[in-house]
């Protein structure tokens, strides 16, 4: 209810258009969206974190999470992706100061963190198949590869979008319409680093502790 | 080159399916034929294939709805005959093969291609304009949805023709569903064209939430909603929970089919029940997300023609907001017998039995908005009255099922059969014919015929009660669904009934095709010129029928719940502002319709192995998207003299007390 | 036009009714034979005529205010501004809530009662039977006496029945109407039921969960016969030559019919355990693991299908 009324004194006064129909805050409208689709993603995640707890003891026999998991890599892993996380906010700043070169930078570095990410990643994975614990082997390596690789998948469309933003900006600058996509990405790097430490938890941690 | 596709695909030697399959193709022909005699083809892809209107994109999602009920009753019909037939030593005219795909596509079909494209249209067309918005928040992304939805259903299409379709029900449990017992490409077909299209709607649901919240006009707080809004944003807040947990669901389930892993395979630490549990809590709010607005619609259509304001509008609100919690705590109803712990069964079977309550107060709202009105027993309100009192008697025997042991003896019998369908025909499709009756004078600009309608209604009732009386008597003779057949001589009595039955229902959708066909002839004579055919009460009816392009030249500004009857009375209903301006909206975009092309495709690909292709379009998705996510002229203006020459082109009728 | 309608719908209902009573010993849930079926009979009707307190005036009420307040009739009240009263809303709260109180009281009570893992008796009173389906067919096994039956289910009436089921299929439903209610069986997973017929007869047993092509032949005979009966029976079984191991086993699940009663004299000790674990998900399976998915291709293939699967 409060949402609602307090998106009203913005749009109902002023009618001047803000560069949509209907005379209402386009930007405000796609973050909101935006963030309601992360919400969406947030239950495929959560469907995916589900059926890894129920599975999570279903060796059939084959590797446990302490014959696979080495926590040092993870933990590499891990600073890979909030770091690059803090380098697109720091991009951020830059685009909020209207300094394009510094966004350059911050979305570079972003970007080369990410892919470090991604590249263990998939280090880990190859390694885990070679030794014959693929995702065929058993229930709980079918959740584990699912779950991280959905995230992993989410990564590698957040790097191209990187990419994307990164040709935008050299094309046409710090225009409204750049921002605005600039801001959900971020939205999108940041909800990233919060389903990863929910992986990182999860199955990593309660994994080798158990 | 082709994956698995040979020619041997094409079920050549099965006389029905081939027939299915000429008689559909030989459609498609005549239509694009005809495009072509009429040299349609740049008016359909300027002004629809590309379209972003809300109103036209709404328009073809009930075009497909119409089309897949055509479909998915034509496997009724067969199943019915199939079931009145094969008793004994008789095999009936089905082999099990094509009979497990006949009912299994018509519960996909039904469900997924026929009550959610309805859903989906009927927002499209209403919901801008009922909150006063000239488009919902995303348009393109509503384009996407629908060509999505489309992509989906074609695939379920294609499968009459090339392969098969699925043989292991429309809920595709596991371990059948697996690679091990279903080796065909039936599961597959269902597989892709239910998440294709589930994608679309998930996108739609985030679309209308959005709108629903931020697009209001001035005015219209939360509990001034239209009751057709309001059960609206209530479905879509279930959308956005409710479909992920398919998703999800599904993407496991192809994952044991493409890459051998083990999720819900009976051997190597796979876990059969995870996904029978997390298919039914996408499953049942999915029965509410296509019931909800159903209730909406019933809630304009019932005070609209009773010329009297809803009773009890706030306590309608919470009942509704009531039922969508509590429908995130039922789904395990779906499976008391799958030796769960009594305790376990019995909060689910309460819980399930307190929705009883909050449906029940609905119900009466309805009544009591009847009573002391003026009731004009128009098409739309007598879909009403019959809902009413078939509704309730599904209701009686839904919460009759959530007793757990009377669960244990009634359920997957056709006493279960016979309980949903008396949910969703009454719930949905009947509230469904209702509103396209309703708001079809707003859409196109002239009324259906009422004696056709009526007609149509009266079959559609009979040829109800007709059709699944006898299955609740099957269910208490012990009858199992999904027989091919049977040997209890008993059971053929009440089958023969039941098709007689659905005979008549086939007569009431054929009084609704002419209903079509003649209201179109005398479209003349029908026409609505006011915008306001019902002497209806909420914005719709403030616009043009059809609307022009931007719904509302001036946004109103609402002061009640019935914002437009109350524009009516205080005269300031058709009332001319001192000088228009500029509108925005946005442009019609080629990218939606080629993204449903593009994944029609890749389903397709990825359902015979086809894997370079699959790797093709994949790519083109994505620069598809890309392409768009990069564009930034979206927009164009409407200069003020031209919405001055439309708006002056309309017709107002005289108002009494109006002051002009 | 309107009388016409209704004498139609008049019709319609009383040929439903004709199709109700067409046999009314064939309506087998109101016709049980075990005190099981009979308890949840008696709940069906119970909370059916709880219900019709509101579904009748409700039905009443949905044509007579219709027609009462129809547009023709001026005479009658016409109130376009009410649409509130308290007094209305508090009671239709609360007469759904008042029947759901006494329904949800109800569901409680005869939930833990007629709880099917519930024992009818003590251990050593009551005849153990382990349940297997398989593709499309039920393996009986009988562990006190040693023997097992395909296709076939033999009990002494008045005998509190134990069964342990499972599935080396899909999921399948365990339901003898007659007696009362089903469970399903599951792969790698026990369910239990108890039952008990108190007359002699010949019930149908069946599957209620659809398990693909050979499903509508699921049925099997349930018989509920005196202790001599059932002595004379065993003996009939254990005449046999046929003996149930693994071998034996192996090939008894692979898809199709069976065509009648099936006999085994003598069993492998642990039958049942070395089934459900055969998908044991913590540990490796045994000797019985199928290879893959080529052990079952026979599924699609069985029923003349194209064989995209080969």
């Amino acid at each position: 209810m409060t949402t609602a009324q307090m998106a009203h004194p913005a749009d109902a006064p002023g009618h001047e258009a803000h560069g949509g129909p209907g005379n209402h805050d386009m930007g405000e409208i796609q973050a909101f969206g935006f963030w309601i689709y992360l919400m969406s993603d947030l239950i495929v995640f959560s469907a995916l974190f589900a059926t890894y707890v129920v599975m999570a003891h279903n060796y059939a026999g084959g590797p446990t999470p302490k014959d696979l998991f080495e926590l040092p890599a993870v933990l590499v892993e891990t600073m890979l992706l909030l770091t690059s996380s803090a380098a697109y906010g720091l991009a951020m700043v830059a685009m909020h100061k209207g300094d394009p070169r510094s966004v350059r930078l911050g979305l570079m570095a972003a970007f080369a963190l990410g892919l470090g990410f991604l590249v263990m990643e998939l280090a880990e994975f190859h390694h885990f198949i070679g030794i014959g614990a693929g995702p065929d082997r058993s229930g709980f390596l079918s959740a584990f590869f699912t779950l991280v690789g959905t995230h992993g998948l989410h990564v590698t469309f957040g790097l191209l979008w990187i990419v994307v933003m990164l040709v935008q900006l050299s094309s046409k600058g710090l225009t409204a319409p750049v921002k605005g996509r600039l801001t959900r990405l971020g939205m999108f790097w940041h909800f990233l680093d919060i389903v990863w430490i929910g992986v990182f938890t999860v199955v990593y941690l309660l994994g080798v502790v158990q | 080159m082709f994956g698995k596709l040979t020619l041997a695909a094409v079920p050549y030697h099965d006389p029905i399916v081939m027939g299915a399959v000429v008689g559909s193709l030989l459609g498609a022909l005549a239509v694009l034929g005809l495009i072509t005699y009429l040299k349609k083809w740049p008016y359909l892809w300027c002004e629809w294939l590309t379209s972003v209107d809300h109103k036209k994109i709404g328009i073809m999602y009930i075009i497909l709805s119409l089309i897949m009920l055509l479909r998915g009753f034509s496997d009724a019909i067969m199943m019915r005959a199939q079931q009145a037939m094969a008793v004994g030593a008789s095999p009936g005219f089905l082999p099990p093969d094509h009979f497990n795909q006949v009912f299994s596509a018509h519960g996909t079909i039904m469900i997924l291609f026929m009550a959610m494209p309805f859903l989906s249209g009927l927002m499209n067309i209403v919901i801008p304009q009922q909150i006063g918005a000239r488009d919902v928040a995303f348009p393109f992304l509503n384009a996407v949805s629908l060509w999505l939805s489309v992509a989906g259903a074609l695939l379920v299409m294609v499968s009459l023709g090339v392969g098969e379709f699925s043989k292991a029900g429309w809920s595709g449990y596991t371990p059948l569903t697996e690679l091990a017992y279903s080796p065909d490409t039936g599961v597959d077909y269902w597989l892709w064209s239910v998440q294709i299209s589930g994608v679309g709607t998930l996108l739609t649901g985030i679309n209308f939430l959005v709108t629903i919240i931020k697009m209001r006009a001035p005015g219209m707080t939360l509990m001034r909603m239209p009751l057709f809004t309001w059960t609206a944003l209530l479905t879509n807040i279930l959308i956005i929970f409710a479909f992920p947990m398919l998703t999800a669901a599904l993407l496991m389930l192809s994952l044991d089919r493409y890459l051998g892993m083990h999720f819900f395979t009976n051997d190597l630490g796979g876990n059969t029940m995870m996904y029978i549990n997390l298919f039914w809590t996408w499953g049942h709010p999915e029965v509410y997300i296509v019931i909800l607005p159903a209730f909406g619609i019933y809630s304009e259509v019932v005070a609209t023609f009773s010329r009297k304001r809803i009773f009890g509008y706030t306590s309608l609100v919470y009942a509704t907001a009531v039922i969508m919690f509590l429908s995130f705590a039922v789904w395990a109803h779906h499976f008391f017998t799958m030796g769960t712990s009594a305790n376990v069964n019995i909060f689910f079977g309460i819980s399930t039995m307190v929705i009883a309550i909050p449906t029940g107060v609905k119900v009466f709202n309805w009544l009591f908005t009847m009573y002391k009105g003026r009731v004009r027993l128009t098409t739309p309100m007598l879909w009403t009255i019959g809902f009413l009192t078939t509704f309730v008697l599904g209701g009686l025997t839904g919460v009759l099922m959530s007793i757990p042991p009377a669960d244990y003896v009634l359920h997957n019998s056709l006493f279960l059969i016979a309980h949903f369908h008396n949910m969703l025909i009454p719930g949905t499709l009947f509230g469904f014919l209702a509103g396209f009756a309703y708001w079809f004078p707003k859409a196109t600009g002239f009324k259906l015929d009422e004696t056709w309608g009526k007609r149509s209604f009266w079959c559609w009732l009979i040829g109800f009660y007709l059709s699944f009386v006898p299955l609740y008597v099957l269910g208490f003779m012990g009858m199992p669904r999904r027989m091919q057949h049977y040997d209890n001589p008993a059971w053929q009595l009440p089958l023969i009934v039941a098709a007689v039955g659905t005979l008549i229902i086939a007569a009431g959708i054929g009084c609704m095709l002419m209903q079509l066909f003649v209201s179109f002839m005398n479209r003349k004579a029908n026409a609505d010129t006011t915008g306001d055919p019902w002497d209806g009460r909420t914005l719709e009816w403030a616009t043009a029928s059809p609307p022009a392009v931007y719904n509302f030249a001036v946004i109103p500004e609402v002061h009640d719940i019935d914002a437009f009857w109350d524009m009516k009375e205080r005269g300031l209903a058709y009332a001319r502002p001192e000088r228009y301006e500029d509108i925005v909206m946005p442009k019609n975009s080629w990218h939606g319709f080629v993204l449903g092309v593009v994944a029609f495709v890749f389903g397709f690909a990825v359902i015979w192995h086809i894997w370079w292709l699959a790797g093709a379009t994949f790519v083109g998705m994505i620069a598809v998207v890309t392409a768009r996510g990069c564009a930034d002229d979206l927009f164009m203006v409407i200069p003020a003299e031209e919405v001055a020459r439309i708006e002056d082109a309309r017709v107002r009728p005289a108002l009494p007390g109006s002051a002009g | 036009m309107k009388r016409n309608t209704a004498s139609a719908f008049a019709a319609v209902l009383g040929l439903c009714a004709l199709a109700a009573l067409s046999g009314c010993s064939e309506l087998a849930l109101l016709d049980p034979k075990g005190p099981i079926g009979e308890a949840e009979r008696r709940l069906i009707f119970i909370a059916f005529g709880l219900m019709l307190i509101v579904v009748i005036p409700v039905i009443v009420m949905a044509v007579w205010f219709p027609h009462k307040y129809r547009e023709s009739n001026t005479e009658a009240e016409y109130a376009p501004k009410w649409s509130h009263s308290g007094k209305i809303e508090l009671v239709m709260w609360l007469i759904p809530l008042v029947i759901v109180i006494l329904l949800s009281t109800l569901l409680w009570i005869e939930t833990h009662r007629l709880d099917p893992y519930k024992p009818l008796a003590g251990p050593d009173k009551q005849l153990p039977v382990e349940v297997v389906s398989l593709d499309w067919k039920w393996l009986f096994i009988y562990p006190q006496q040693g023997v097992a039956v395909v296709n076939e289910l033999v009990f002494p009436v008045g005998m509190p029945l134990a069964f342990d089921i499972t599935s080396d299929t899909v999921m399948t439903s365990f339901f003898i109407p007659r007696l009362g209610s089903q469970i399903y069986a599951m792969g790698g997973m026990r369910t239990k039921l108890h039952l008990l017929a108190d007359t002699e007869g010949e019930y149908v047993g069946q599957n209620q969960q659809f398990s693909g092509a050979g499903y509508p032949d699921m049925f099997f005979p349930a018989r509920a016969v005196s202790q001599a009966g059932f002595d004379a029976w065993l003996q009939k079984v254990k005449a046999s030559p046929e003996t149930l191991d693994m071998a034996r086993f192996d090939e008894l699940r692979k898809p199709g019919l069976a065509a009648g009663p099936v006999y085994f004299s003598k069993i492998a000790p642990g039958l049942f355990e070395a089934i459900l674990g055969k998908y044991d998900p913590m540990t490796k399976q045994g000797s019985l693991q199928p290879a893959s998915h080529g052990g079952h291709g026979g599924h699609g293939g069985q029923t003349g299908s194209q064989g995209h699967g080969q």
